[in-house]
């Protein structure tokens, strides 16, 4: 006998719904609302750490407030610090989009800035624009050469690019320093061992009268050009094609190594850029005051933007204005200069942690479950 | 708890539900699984299979419902509890170290392993223990030196010496030989019915139900479809209970008859061999325009090797290869100017970016045009994306989804949209149908067997020599890097391709 329970199931589900108008719109609002939703974990997990400290927290957002927006001298000092970061930030973000973790943009600032003022030292009379020029062009080819390095190692010998990019920096530091104090040095700087200073028809002056250099705006130009360069062009598209999965780049033929090569030396060249803008802008000479830890808040403002060329401007101005509030929470609260760091390293490892949760709530999801 | 029943044990699962935010996977499914018979867990992927057997293992936890073990309710929470109560599982993908040896492996697994292990007593222990057993491993070569048959044989092994009375095969056969295969379910057939254990495989392949199994339990989209035993079932019935549509699709049409002029001729093609795996040694392939050559062999004989070559993903030392007479270097310059395409096996890992959109995905080799292009055109990008969608009938959220969420079979519909795009005239195709259900596995065969007839040359290269029988006009076997045998597809004998897959004919 065929004993059989054949119990055909009697209604199944209805064919699921092939398109989701809002899918695009829901993806869009996932990007915002978790690293929004990070900041605010973060800020309150630090007004705990306040608290802790018998501090009130509304007092110190007040005062970062007015430390950092609230003025326009203090929206000057805000802007002034975010101009570096957004060009050290992108020497993260751009090799990011090929699947690299650069970590050594710190260095590509020192070499940067270092090849800009030694590019002045033959021209002394040359006229501004051209010195100017030249030290851009120096600046650009010291950082992306130096972190170009980073890839060809990763490339030809597969040796991890982060370590890598690490070490070069001690490595930068190290050169650095042998050649300011060594004979680059002017015997003048007696205190602070700096290089000579570049011609002072060199020094690129502030804009309108303002405590702004135009580090800012070739630093928001650079984000933009990024975001087109990684979103419009078909380059960028390749480059997204490898950094999500190098094999199948590999299987429609890309240049796989060239992509990587060309991402660090570009990424580099922006940190390098950073590097020569200091010098230009600001310092006129090199000196420790360059190694000021811009190459290593850019990690922090690249992840916090998730590698989005557009996303780092905010942040980098966030994070600028952070620091520029730092002295007014030093005098008024009595916090540690330290309290600052430990702000940066909750909305880091918050941000950091927020990534885990894409795909993982319902109402950003299509609208059908699964296929 | 049960630990001291010795043998098979009975498990049934009372009205099981289990929810993915939305999605639901199991929709109150009842089965029981009667002591010392093998069972077949039958369905499309998705239909919940593995997600009952994940409950039953502890690795989830149901919604509703409840588990019987031996007619008495368990509490199984953990995969601990479901290892207590002697319930055990085959993964498709192995969970063995590969670096360390079988006897290693086992006693590693074992859950009181002491601190300092004694080590010659251990091995007198697993020798004696291994005598008991229907087939025998090798106890000290390291499991990555192991064919995939015989980790496999080891994989079944840990589970017995681990005392497991209940035990899931997930797709047990896949990476296996005909010859192979049939010898392990053999085994396990004896084994069950000798009353050790309770055995249940998840499979798609109903020839292993009709030869090995007693019962079927078919799931459809997270219901119960139907159950029954398997001598009273024909395929065709149990074909419908999976798809829910009377019948199979039939096998596609092959129309027309090879060229003579070969489109693609390798000859002396060499790679160096990788940590103990001998590399490519093709001395002569070729495959002719409106002919699917067919290549079988073991897993893991050089024919990954040969489709990377191929992609241009790895780099042959020595030899030629010529597409239309043209030497061919398989760059993206080449690939196209030749009309070459590959589509590689495991398609969301090799051919795909999962993070990136359907779109995307669908125009990875138009992009740029050939590398004219510096802007990308997303209208024109769009446009073509919609096209392949309806021609293919891929089933997407939306065309901005990331490929990531589609299911297999319409991952796999995406690659043969992009590759199949325009004039073709080689097809590379590895393990196309490799985890797809039944009817998206009918899809793509005749989506192959559309491009033979259409003048392209194919060649298929593939574990699952159903496939290859069923599509190839020629068939070859590669053993070692090594083309060791060739015969016509018409009436070609799976037995002996599979002797000389194994090197025994």
């Amino acid at each position: 006998m065929t004993a059989i329970e054949l119990q055909q199931a009697a209604s199944l589900p209805a064919p699921a719904r092939d398109a989701d108008r809002f899918y695009p719109l829901r993806r869009a609002a996932e990007a915002v609302v978790f690293p929004l939703a990070a900041l605010v974990i973060a800020l309150a997990l630090f007004s705990v750490f306040l608290l802790a400290l018998g501090k009130s927290p509304g007092t110190f957002f007040w005062l970062v407030w007015r430390g950092a927006f609230a003025s326009a001298f203090s929206l000057q000092n805000t802007l002034q610090r975010a101009a570096p970061l957004l060009l050290t930030s992108l020497c993260v973000a751009i090799p990011a989009q090929l699947g690299l973790v650069i970590i050594g943009g710190e260095g590509a600032v020192l070499m940067g800035g270092l090849a800009a003022v030694v590019a002045t030292y033959p021209l002394q009379t040359a006229p501004g624009w051209l010195l100017d020029g030249l030290m851009a062009i120096a600046g650009c080819a010291g950082g992306g050469a130096w972190i170009g390095l980073t890839g060809l190692l990763r490339t030809k010998r597969g040796i991890n690019e982060t370590i890598v990019s690490l070490v070069l920096y001690y490595i930068a530091l190290a050169v650095f320093n042998h050649l300011v104090e060594g004979v680059l040095r002017d015997p003048a700087s007696l205190n602070k061992p700096s290089t000579y200073a570049i011609p002072p028809q060199a020094h690129i002056p502030s804009l309108f009268g303002t405590e702004l250099h135009p580090g800012l705006p070739v630093g928001i130009l650079a984000c933009i050009a990024a975001w087109v360069l990684i979103t419009r062009t078909t380059t960028g598209f390749a480059a997204r094609m490898t950094g999500g999965n190098m094999r199948a780049a590999q299987l429609q033929g890309l240049p796989v190594q060239r992509l990587m090569i060309g991402a660090c030396v570009l990424g580099g060249a922006c940190a390098g850029l950073a590097g020569m803008i200091e010098i230009a802008a600001v310092q006129d000479r090199a000196n420790s005051s360059l190694a000021a830890g811009y190459g290593f808040t850019g990690i922090l403002i690249a992840f916090l933007a998730r590698h989005n060329s557009l996303a780092i401007m905010p942040m980098a101005v966030l994070l600028g204005g952070v620091g520029a509030a730092g002295g007014l929470l030093q005098r008024r609260l009595d916090l540690p200069d330290a309290s600052v760091l430990v702000l940066q390293g909750l909305i880091f490892v918050c941000i950091l942690a927020s990534d885990t949760m894409y795909g993982r709530i319902g109402w950003f999801q299509p609208a059908r479950g699964r296929a | 708890m049960t630990t001291d029943v010795t043998g098979a044990i009975e498990v049934e699962a009372v009205g099981i539900a289990k929810r993915f935010g939305a999605f639901t996977a199991l929709d109150g499914v009842s089965a029981r699984f009667r002591p010392a018979r093998v069972h077949a867990l039958l369905g499309e992927n998705g239909a919940g299979k593995s997600t009952l057997v994940k409950c039953l293992l502890g690795y989830y936890r149901a919604d509703e419902g409840s588990i019987l073990v031996e007619g008495r309710e368990a509490s199984i929470e953990r995969p601990a509890d479901a290892d207590a109560l002697g319930l055990g599982m085959v993964y498709q993908h192995f969970t063995l170290v590969p670096s360390m040896t079988v006897a290693e492996n086992l006693v590693m697994a074992r859950a009181d392993v002491p601190a300092v292990i004694d080590w010659s007593r251990e091995r007198t222990a697993l020798a004696a223990f291994m005598q008991t057993m229907p087939f025998q491993v090798p106890l000290d070569i390291p499991v990555g030196r192991l064919a995939a048959g015989e980790r496999q044989k080891t994989e079944i092994v840990k589970q017995l010496y681990l005392r497991r009375r209940f035990l899931v095969l997930d797709e047990p056969t896949s990476v296996l030989t005909p010859a192979e295969a049939e010898q392990m379910l053999g085994l396990v057939r004896e084994l069950t019915h000798s009353g050790a254990i309770t055995t249940v495989i998840i499979t798609h392949k109903l020839r292993e139900v009709a030869m090995f199994v007693d019962d079927v339990t078919v799931l459809r989209r997270g219901r119960m479809a139907g159950s029954g035993e398997a001598r009273s079932l024909s395929a065709a019935a149990m074909t419908a209970m999976m798809i829910g549509e009377p019948q199979v699709p039939a096998n596609p049409e092959r129309r027309g008859v090879p060229a003579q002029a070969p489109v693609l001729e390798i000859t002396g093609l060499r790679t160096p061999g990788i940590g103990g795996r001998a590399g490519l040694g093709i001395d002569k392939l070729i495959v002719r325009g409106r002919e699917i050559v067919g290549i079988a062999g073991v897993s893991g004989n050089g024919q990954a090797g040969l489709v990377e070559v191929l992609a241009g993903q790895r780099a042959a030392t020595d030899g030629e290869m010529l597409v239309d007479g043209e030497p061919y270097d398989a760059t993206r310059g080449a690939a196209q100017a030749r009309h070459v395409r590959v589509l590689p096996e495991e398609p969301l890992r090799n051919g795909c970016v999962p993070r990136m959109t359907v779109t995307d995905n669908l125009n990875f080799r138009t992009f740029d045009d050939g590398g004219g292009r510096f802007w990308l055109d997303a209208r024109a990008m769009g446009q073509r994306a919609r096209r392949m969608i309806d021609m293919f009938g891929i089933r997407a959220p939306s065309p901005l989804a990331p490929i990531g969420v589609l299911s297999g079979g319409n991952v796999q519909r995406c690659v043969l949209a992009r590759e199949l795009d325009g004039e073709v005239r080689l097809l590379v195709v590895a393990n196309p149908c490799f985890g797809l259900d039944v009817k998206a596995v009918a899809d793509i065969r005749a989506r192959i067997m559309a491009a033979r007839n259409a003048g392209t040359a194919v060649l298929l290269i593939s574990e699952d020599l159903d496939e290859i029988l069923e599509l190839a006009d020629r068939i070859l076997v590669m053993r070692e890097g090594r083309i060791v045998h060739e015969t016509p597809g018409a009436g070609a004998d799976a037995q002996a391709i599979g002797a000389h897959m194994v090197g025994q004919h």
